[in-house]
């Protein structure tokens, strides 16, 4: 197309007022009849204790104002064709995969190993890049899952939890080190996968989806349930902190400050952890990228285009699933350990269902399974999140929000091309256009 | 013609969807080396025998026995589907087309290839560390998709998207993909629905291609007469799920019962215009 | 035994209110096929509006009890379904015939959008109403445990029973029951024929938020207590009651709910309180696992 407008509707010449006026007047009665109740009246305590009903008519005129305003904009510029919102399509060169990266994963690269340099004072700054670094894990971990196998996977935590609980529990009881705890959690975790996934990997996709939900449930009320084993609510403390390869963060002279006669800084266990999970993190991102381009991971990516096809090709779909879903879980696990070890304390408030949700949003994000697109979106999530902290409780609701948003702005993602595999002559990306509907 | 021995034996198959009695005690033998085609009105079951034999769907009675060139033998109905393809070889197409649309055309290729290059990978170890084994493999699987490739006239189009090509070429990369996985019976739904004559001429010749090269068995359901008749050695032919004929193209075409149940009308009213015109 | 039948005469209460959140569940499932994620969130949206209504009538002097319930259950009805539309035309509708995973996770951001949006409007404590229908009959007292029936739960149950049969009458014999099921079967071919598939859709969501709502008002009558968060759990028991009696059956959906109901009351009467919620979460998986297509379902035969 010419202009690049795709819309049937036929264009028309100029603004238009009214129709845009009628919109919003409708929107203006259904936000009227939405607000009036919720908004416009008060419960609150009153002086007897029972509930009174306080009225605060200017926020139900504000809001009602808001939405109407919203929506005349909206109407009159985007319906009509006038203006349309930029599809944001990062040129291809700048996306593209090769087998070392391309230039915006390396850009990321570069700019997450000199963090610590640059941040070194500021311990907050540290502080959420190793939770946007945690998130990036995660969701690299959970793009296995959903984005190359195309399971729908939302109790991802469940596998948070039992790494971050196998690694306190070992550590506490075995005493041993964050190097040996911290792959063992991760079979552990990896062990669940397989015996969670094994009932479910055949259900077709929401249902799996609701399963997995229910799964990442029992598994936090149960922990949070049985006190003698995990110390239910108020979880498990006194977790070892890494040392650097046995040299303890400490001012002591056997630390690590004092091994590399260094003046002692808290800091330094921070930037340590935030380039252990960087490691943990990059590696889960390099075996996903190499198990892309063997059969393994061409047949995860062919079960989410179509599942009866690769059945009626010989491919076992049920082995091929759990094999997707334990490595996940591995990866998740180990995420989990480094969490449990860099809090050095653990509930079951930190697994709730609501991470599940985030790490989900952030793989679908985005988006085509794109490991760039997961980074980025864990990246704008988190990071957005963090920077909305003032805004205290009405961040969750403009995430909320956001999440509703973007997936109605871009369902398939940030990133939308996929990269073939294997090429015969030139690797050409794949635009998302050109994918049907996943069959069930 | 010295008769070939067996490659597909169904017996007394029999479906029932509740109710409904889809096919009826269908008994057929399908040769090795031979195109055998399945035909019938709409509605006559073909696509559920196909369901059947690839392992879609459980029949409620019956036996299908797969019979290899080396003598072994696989019952269908107790395989799971996608054993039907790893183990005992059988194949399929779709009716609707089932390719993978976001993976370029060599990756259905190679995908169909998964379990060979699983095995030679050590199931994926191998292929972690590179080691040559695996490379080697996966060169020799490329080649053998280049081949196919050659032969469905796809090879300019291998970078490309599977949901790009035109309904022609998605058609053929399907019997490409199916091909990849060196079956002994291909089975083939309607692989000329949607197809311009040439096409549907081009496919003949593909299809007769394949048995001559590879000698794998071909089994067709199909509406275009033309090509039922030019291609196939032998013909089945349904009715409300039971066989009404069975012979070669001549003879199942001369058939009254036959022409009888494509038209519509009795048997006896055919047999008179045939007298008549006689 | 009179305990027993004391925890039958709960359950069947609560199922009622778990059965008629269920059908949302089912009807949206069964109509476009996508689990409704925030509708357990307009459930307790639904809470909050009878609340402030109830509130309101009572500030302004209307206190006789019939009048009352019957208007608060009109409002929140009409309010609660005005939920249900709004969510399906800004998180659904503009994704429909997108692949499966984005009206899910735009589902969630609604559940979690709303959730926030009671909590920052009304705040975070729980929010308790006065008694309002109290009263009860014995029913039996032999010395023992009395088994006493309360006035809510007869209005519960009676609401319920007269609910579904306007509801099964709606489905079977009106035209837009006749276009839901056309649509819910296949929505090319029914849109082909006539049907307004989008109005369709809209009025699918709207009543199955009307009846949530009428769950909400028996629940705040029945329980006295709200809070933003009572959604989410009473969205996934109610969930489990659609899927546990076959999901895309609306007698499935209450028959579900009569289940779920009396098996959390059991288990909380004679096994633990505390993993109770656990049992709920056990059954979903339990049935999901082995009995995919519930109670009622008609089994899906693999369209190849």
């Amino acid at each position: 197309m010419a202009n690049g407008n795709v819309s049937d509707a036929p264009v028309k010449s100029g603004l238009d007022l009214a129709g845009a006026l009628k919109d919003a007047l409708v929107a203006g009665i259904v936000a009227f009849g939405l607000f009036a109740l919720v908004l416009g009246l008060r419960t609150e305590q009153g002086p007897t204790g029972a509930q009174i009903l306080l009225p605060r008519p200017q926020l139900l005129f504000m809001s009602v104002a808001l939405v109407m305003a919203g929506r005349f904009l909206i109407s009159l510029f985007f319906r009509s064709g006038a203006v349309r919102l930029p599809a944001v399509y990062l040129p291809a060169p700048f996306v593209r995969v090769n087998y070392l990266g391309n230039i915006a994963g390396g850009a990321l690269l570069v700019f997450a190993l000199i963090i610590p340099v640059i941040f070194f004072d500021n311990r907050y700054i540290l502080d959420v890049a190793i939770l946007v670094m945690t998130y990036v894990m995660l969701g690299w971990g959970l793009n296995i899952v959903v984005g190359l196998a195309g399971l729908l996977d939302l109790g991802y935590v469940a596998f948070y939890a039992v790494g971050a609980y196998s690694f306190a529990l070992l550590a506490q009881n075995f005493g041993w080190s964050f190097w040996i705890c911290l792959p063992l959690a991760g079979i552990v975790a990896a062990f669940w996968g397989v015996l969670l996934g094994f009932p479910v990997l055949r259900l077709r996709g929401d249902y799996l989806a609701i399963v997995t939900l229910a799964f990442g449930e029992i598994i936090r009320l149960v922990i949070l349930n049985w006190q003698e084993f995990t110390g239910g609510p108020n979880g498990i403390s006194g977790i070892p902190r890494p040392s650097f390869f046995g040299l303890p963060f400490t001012a002591a002279d056997d630390g690590f400050a004092a091994y590399f006669r260094l003046e002692f800084n808290p800091s330094h266990r921070v930037v340590f952890l935030f380039y252990v999970i960087l490691a943990l993190a990059l590696i889960t991102n390099l075996v996903t990228l190499r198990l892309r381009r063997l059969p393994i991971g061409r047949a995860w990516e062919a079960m989410r285009e179509d599942e009866i096809a690769c059945r009626s090709l010989g491919i076992n779909t049920t082995n091929t699933k759990l094999t997707a879903f334990a490595l996940g879980a591995m990866f998740g696990g180990i995420a989990g350990s480094f969490f449990a070890t860099r809090q050095g304390f653990i509930s079951p408030e930190s697994f709730t269902f609501m991470e599940s949700a985030m790490i989900v949003a952030i793989v679908v994000l985005g988006g085509m399974g794109s490991q760039l697109g997961v980074a980025l979106a864990a990246l704008i999530m988190v990071g957005g999140f963090e920077v909305f902290r003032e805004f205290e409780q009405y961040r969750m609701l403009i995430f909320g929000l956001a999440m509703v948003g973007i997936m109605v702005w871009r369902p398939r993602g940030l990133i939308s091309t996929r990269d073939p595999s294997i090429h015969l002559r030139k690797a050409k990306p794949i635009p998302a256009k050109v994918v049907e509907e996943a069959r069930t | 013609m010295t008769p070939s021995p067996v490659i597909l034996d169904v017996q007394h198959l029999t479906m029932r969807f509740g109710g409904l009695v889809a096919v009826d005690d269908l008994s057929f033998q399908a040769k090795r080396g031979e195109i055998t085609a399945i035909i019938g009105p709409n509605g006559a079951g073909k696509t559920t025998v196909f369901n059947c034999i690839t392992g879609f769907y459980q029949p409620t009675e019956g036996m299908i026995r797969a019979i290899h060139p080396d003598g072994k033998e696989f019952l269908l109905e107790r395989l799971f589907d996608f054993r039907i393809s790893q183990l005992a070889r059988v194949a399929r197409t779709f009716q609707n087309i089932r390719l993978f649309p976001a993976m370029t055309v060599l990756e259905n290729l190679m995908v169909a290839q998964h379990n060979e290059l699983m095995v030679k990978s050590g199931y994926t170890l191998f292929g972690l560390f590179s080691l040559p084994v695996y490379r080697q493999a996966e060169r020799a699987a490329v080649d053998k998709a280049r081949h196919w490739l050659d032969k469905v006239g796809l090879h300019a189009r291998a970078d490309d998207p599977a949901g790009d090509l035109p309904y022609g070429g998605q058609r053929r990369l399907e019997i490409a993909r199916a091909m990849c996985t060196g079956p002994v019976l291909l089975c083939l739904d309607e692989p000329a629905a949607g197809l311009n004559p040439r096409e549907t001429h081009e496919l003949g010749d593909l299809l007769n291609d394949i048995v001559a090269d590879t000698g794998t068995s071909l089994l067709l359901i199909e509406h275009h007469m033309h090509l039922v008749m030019d291609v196939s050695n032998r013909v089945v032919v349904l009715d409300y799920g039971q066989k009404i004929a069975e012979g070669t193209p001549d003879e199942v075409s001369n058939d009254p019962g036959v022409i009888a149940a494509y038209l519509g009308v009795e048997e006896e009213e055919i047999e008179i215009v045939m007298e008549d015109t006689q | 035994m009179e305990y027993f039948i004391q925890q039958l005469i709960n359950g069947l209460a609560l199922g009622s209110i778990y059965g008629l959140i269920a059908i949302g569940y089912t009807m949206v499932y069964g109509i476009i096929g996508m689990i409704n994620f925030a509708h357990g969130d307009v459930f307790m949206v639904g809470t909050y509006i009878a609340l402030i209504a109830f509130l309101a009538l009572i500030a302004i002097g209307i206190t006789a009890v019939p009048v009352a319930l019957l208007l608060v259950l009109i409002i929140a009805m009409a309010l609660t379904a005005l939920y249900g539309w709004t969510v399906e035309r800004l998180a659904y509708r503009p994704l429909r015939g997108s692949f499966r995973l984005a009206p899910l996770i735009s589902a969630i951001g609604m559940a979690i959008a709303l959730q926030n949006y009671i909590q920052i409007a009304q705040g975070a404590r729980v929010k308790p109403l006065p008694p309002i229908i109290t009263g009860n009959y014995v029913l039996i007292d032999n010395g023992g445990f009395v088994v006493q029936v309360s006035n809510i739960q007869i209005i519960i149950v009676l609401t319920t029973v007269a609910l579904m049969l306007i509801f099964s009458w709606i489905v079977s014999a009106t035209a837009l029951g006749r276009n839901m099921r056309a649509t819910s079967q296949d929505m090319k071919m029914a849109s082909l024929v006539g049907v307004n598939v989008d109005r369709t859709i809209s009025l699918t969501f709207v009543l199955g938020a009307a009846l949530a709502s009428v769950a909400s008002v028996m629940f705040l009558l029945y329980y006295g207590v709200i809070d933003f968060f009572i959604g989410f759990i009473a969205g996934i028991k109610a969930f489990t009651a659609a899927v546990l009696g076959g999901i895309g059956s609306l007698p499935g959906a209450m028959l579900g709910g009569l289940l779920i109901g009396l098996i959390e009351t059991m288990w909380s009467a004679y096994f633990s309180v505390e993993y109770k919620d656990v049992a709920a979460f056990s059954i979903l998986a339990i049935v999901l696992i082995f009995m995919p297509t519930g109670i009622l379902g008609r089994p899906e035969v693999e369209k190849v």
